[in-house]
């Protein structure tokens, strides 16, 4: 291949790759608005140790101040500035230069998932709309010793399980990367992805939490849709393993559930009984925990030791 | 371009990191109609980005712990120019807010017992930080996050705020800004308006903070006449990744050294053992061995030099490599790799572990880090009520880095996360009370849209000029101009140099031109974010000129010493009423329409001030 100088300037048509010595790269972003747009190719100098979020903000800064992005900590922490880079989706500010093909174009696309706003911008509103659909946290009231001091007690090994959910920074990556919602728009009204089954499982897992999440999983959330190809947990820059530990055991839990022949073969046999079951749990549920639980204040119980 | 929608709530919340979301809870608690305002999208504030834990006196480790250590540890790290009341009020009341935090589905790492455990941090006495891993802030912000989720309150992202407007009885009453993605212009009117926008780091190249933390809510507290105090104390961390470029001054969290990590220089010396002052001497190891016997036996020895407050630090790794014994990219050497087991590393301190290996290429549990200061955090901006919250303009509150008097001339770390519940928490009850009381009394929050409109006329004017200033450039120059005159060791030649500077960028920022249409357009965004840089550069500067001693994050080559009467004020800088006018950028007053004056620092009582005389 014959080394060319880079004069040539905004080359419509896909580049040819850039020499690697010569000091540049090409970038090629995408640059429109929900009505249309095109790559654009922009031929910055390289410069040693950056990430790809570095070189877009260089080209805002020179040629283009008006090139759309969205970004806040740059330090993989918040998440915002997720992209389809070479066609990977990634985090523009996590995405080191140097691990890239060398003399290679960069292209940088906008989430594909979800409705362009601006360049490199989607609208990602999607997703704050599932998260309010997810049943709060719901925990389960403190003993009495709790109540007393110190709050809840758990023990390390029971929070870890919820805690690498908790460690999600809602870059929405899996939610570009899941082919359910990709490559069928209409499936987006009724399935919830990749990023609230971990809510869903971090829930469910919770050692406080006392609510049942597996029918809204099944129903509304689209649970079964998910056909485990693991794209989602290849792409998160937390490393959290979403379909392993998060998505499979939900699956499980909601089998257990709603298809277990033995357990339907109890329903149909204890269908006659379930009015009376039904009046029974009312019951308790208008007597309150107190009933099942006294307040040692009220009812006059020993305590245990006295402070 | 006069058209704007419009909103009305009864209470508003500008901000949407720990102390905002915890203000807006709070009011909607109380039965308030309240919005939420935040610059980026719900869940990427800055609060993200804080590390090592939030300080309270929980007493999980160490039963010994009470309010009263906290109390005196946060004066004597703040150098006593706190606020006394706001030091005691957090913490006295960090605690609860903590396990609160639980009760909403926090998940904080655990003692063998059960409890919330809790890390040792610079300058705290005990072991006083709840934790998970070194990802606490991304904890407390999902946690909030959720809460306001769920509690059902209106969240308007990507919105930036130009100006808060008052009423013509001088009641904050709403606010006017613009929607990044559409730009189109929006005005909320309430009747309590709150400030949790965080801090203003983006005025120095090197920074841990974001591209949002440029001042607003200082600049906007000030243009509308409130007072600001203690501006010249900004705190430089010690610990920011120095290399590679592209990430120098991303933070690098005190955990490393609460956790065993020391500091070296190119020499190998661990140099922090120099540079014990007078005040902490009697509390801190003088050998290595006693420093290393404190990790594990807190009773029987003293802490290590590395784990004195940030500003001592700081200025220590300047010193080093000042003095030539730096590393090859101007830092110092961060150590944790021979001092404890890699799986010890990896499991605590997750985060940075993964961004040294994937940023820098180093592998922490096997080589040393460079490290250097970078500036983090404003300990001063809006001068408020220690118990509401409430600033000097009515109906006007401020919550969290925002607000000033907690840390006084320097921040323990721990203490900012626990300051944003605890303040929050306040300022949102106060806020609801306010706008009650309002409602009660049949004051109106109207605003005038003549106002409205100027703002809007001024914040579009770039787009008609053609070959005005380029706003990145001047971005580039404020942070230069701040990093070279303004940085962690000042002088009075190089602070007046800077008033000079500031001047010339201000006349060029008057002069901006922005290409493209209103729609998320960056260009535009920095454009509209420049007024409050500059304004609050300014403060920062002229405080410093005025505080002729060296306290905390405030240190003056020329004064190296603390002055006690210069200790006894806080420099009060405020934009007096009617004086403003909108020569600034942007259509805001000029930067030359800023006074300072020092006034007494409120009085603390005997009973506290024998707390502070206490042995250690």
């Amino acid at each position: 291949m014959t080394v060319e100088p880079v004069e040539d300037e905004a080359t419509e048509a896909v580049a040819p790759p850039g020499p690697a010595d010569d000091g540049t790269v090409t970038m090629v972003l995408w640059r429109g608005d929900p009505t249309g747009g095109e790559f654009v190719d922009y031929v910055m100098p390289s410069v040693e140790g950056e990430v790809v979020l570095d070189v877009i903000h260089r080209v805002q800064a020179s040629e283009a101040p008006d090139l759309a992005c969205r970004w806040n900590c740059k330090a993989g922490k918040c998440g915002s500035c997720s992209a389809e880079i070479n066609g990977i989706p990634s985090l523009m500010c996590m995405t080191r230069m140097d691990t890239l093909p060398a003399g290679a174009d960069v292209v940088v696309a906008p989430l594909k998932t979800f409705p362009i706003l601006r360049d490199l911008v989607t609208d990602v509103s999607f997703n704050y709309e599932v998260a309010k659909r997810i049943a709060p946290f719901n925990p389960r009231p403190k003993t009495v010793d709790e109540t007393k001091a110190g709050g809840y007690r758990m023990a390390q090994i029971d929070v870890e399980r919820s805690q690498e959910f908790r460690k999600c920074i809602e870059c929405f990556l899996c939610q570009d990367v899941c082919h359910v919602i990709r490559d069928h728009e209409e499936n987006k009204t009724s399935y919830a992805g990749p990023r609230f089954f971990i809510r869903s499982a971090e829930l469910e897992m919770h050692p406080l939490d006392a609510s049942d999440r597996r029918e809204m999983l099944r129903k509304e959330d689209g649970l079964g849709k998910c056909n485990i190809t693991k794209c989602c947990t290849e792409v998160c820059p937390e490393h959290i393993k979403i379909t392993d530990n998060a998505i499979i055991p939900l699956k499980e839990r909601v089998v257990d559930a709603s298809y277990d022949p033995v357990a339907w073969l109890g329903r149909k046999i204890l269908r006659r009984t379930k009015a009376s079951v039904a009046e029974t749990s009312a019951t308790a549920a208008a007597t309150g925990p107190a009933a099942i639980q006294p307040d040692p204040a009220v009812s006059g119980m020993p305590t245990a030791v006295g402070e | 371009m006069a058209e704007y929608e419009t909103h009305d709530f009864d209470v508003i919340v500008i901000g949407a990191g720990g102390a905002g979301l915890r203000a807006a809870i709070e009011a909607r608690a109380k039965g308030l109609r309240t919005a939420l305002i935040c610059k980026s999208l719900l869940g990427k504030a800055h609060t993200v980005m804080a590390e090592g834990g939030i300080a309270a006196a929980l007493g999980n480790v160490y039963p010994e712990d009470n309010w009263k250590v906290h109390f005196r540890d946060t004066m004597r790290g703040g150098k006593m120019l706190n606020n006394w009341r706001m030091a005691q009020v957090h913490a006295q009341e960090a605690p609860d807010r903590v396990r609160e935090l639980e009760d909403w589905g926090a998940l904080f790492d655990r003692t063998k017992d059960g409890l919330i455990t809790q890390r040792d941090f610079g300058g705290h006495r005990y072991a006083r930080l709840a934790h998970v891993g070194d990802r606490t802030g991304l904890e407390m912000i999902r946690t909030l996050q959720q809460k306001a989720v769920a509690d059902g309150i209106d969240v308007f992202m990507e919105v930036k705020v130009l100006r808060v407007l008052k009423g013509a009885d001088g009641e904050a009453s709403g606010v006017v800004g613009y929607w990044r993605p559409t730009g189109q212009f929006v005005t909320f009117t309430a009747k309590a308006v709150v400030l949790a926008t965080g801090g203003l780091g983006k005025s120095w190249m090197y920074t841990s903070n974001s591209w949002e933390s440029t001042g607003d809510g200082v600049a906007l507290a000030l243009w509308a006449g409130a007072d600001v105090i203690d501006m010249e104390a900004v705190q430089f961390h010690p610990t920011g990744m120095v290399w590679p470029l592209s990430v120098r001054g991303l933070l690098v969290t005190e955990g490393v050294r609460g956790d065993g990590g020391v500091l070296r220089n190119s020499e190998g010396d661990r140099f922090m053992f120099n540079y014990i002052p007078p005040m902490f001497a009697a509390e801190t190891a003088d050998t290595e061995e006693e420093g290393d016997g404190w990790y594990d036996d807190h009773a029987n020895n003293r802490r290590p030099p590395e784990l004195l407050p940030r500003d001592e630090v700081a200025r220590a790794i300047n010193s080093e490599v000042k003095a030539g014994r730096g590393s090859p990219h101007g830092g110092v050497y961060l150590d944790i790799a021979t001092r404890r087991s890699a799986e010890y590393i990896r499991r605590r301190l997750p985060s940075m572990y993964h961004q040294f290996k994937e940023l820098a290429g180093v592998d922490i549990t096997a080589e040393a880090m460079e490290v250097g200061p970078t500036c983090h955090y404003a300990m001063g901006g809006v001068r408020v009520d220690a118990d509401s919250q409430e600033t000097t303009v009515p109906g006007l509150f401020a919550a969290g880095e925002v607000a000033a008097g907690l840390h006084g001339a320097n921040r323990l770390g721990g203490n900012s996360l626990s300051d944003l519940v605890v303040f929050g928490y306040r300022a949102g009850i106060a806020a609801a009370k306010h706008a009650k009381e309002r409602t009660r009394n049949n004051r109106t929050s109207a605003i005038d849209p003549g106002e409205v409109k100027e703002v809007i006329n001024a914040a579009t004017a770039p787009f008609a000029r053609d070959d005005g200033e380029n706003p990145y450039d001047l971005q580039s120059d404020l942070q230069q101009t701040m990093q070279k005159l303004v940085g962690i060791i000042r002088t009075q030649s190089e602070l007046e140099e800077a008033m000079g500077e500031l001047d010339t960028l201000e006349k060029r920022a008057t002069n901006i031109s922005v290409r493209g249409g209103v729609a998320y357009n960056p260009g535009w965004n920095l454009a509209t974010d420049l007024p409050s840089m500059l304004s609050v550069s300014r403060c920062v500067a002229q405080g410093a000129i005025n505080r002729k001693e060296s306290r905390g994050g405030h240190t003056r080559d020329d004064f190296p010493k603390p002055d006690p009467e210069m200790g006894s004020v806080n420099f009060v800088q405020r934009i007096a009423a009617g004086t403003g006018g909108s020569d600034g950028p942007l259509g805001t007053p000029s930067i030359n329409t800023i006074t300072v004056t020092p006034e007494p620092l409120p009085v603390m009582p005997d009973e506290l001030k024998a707390l502070l005389e206490e042995e250690s």
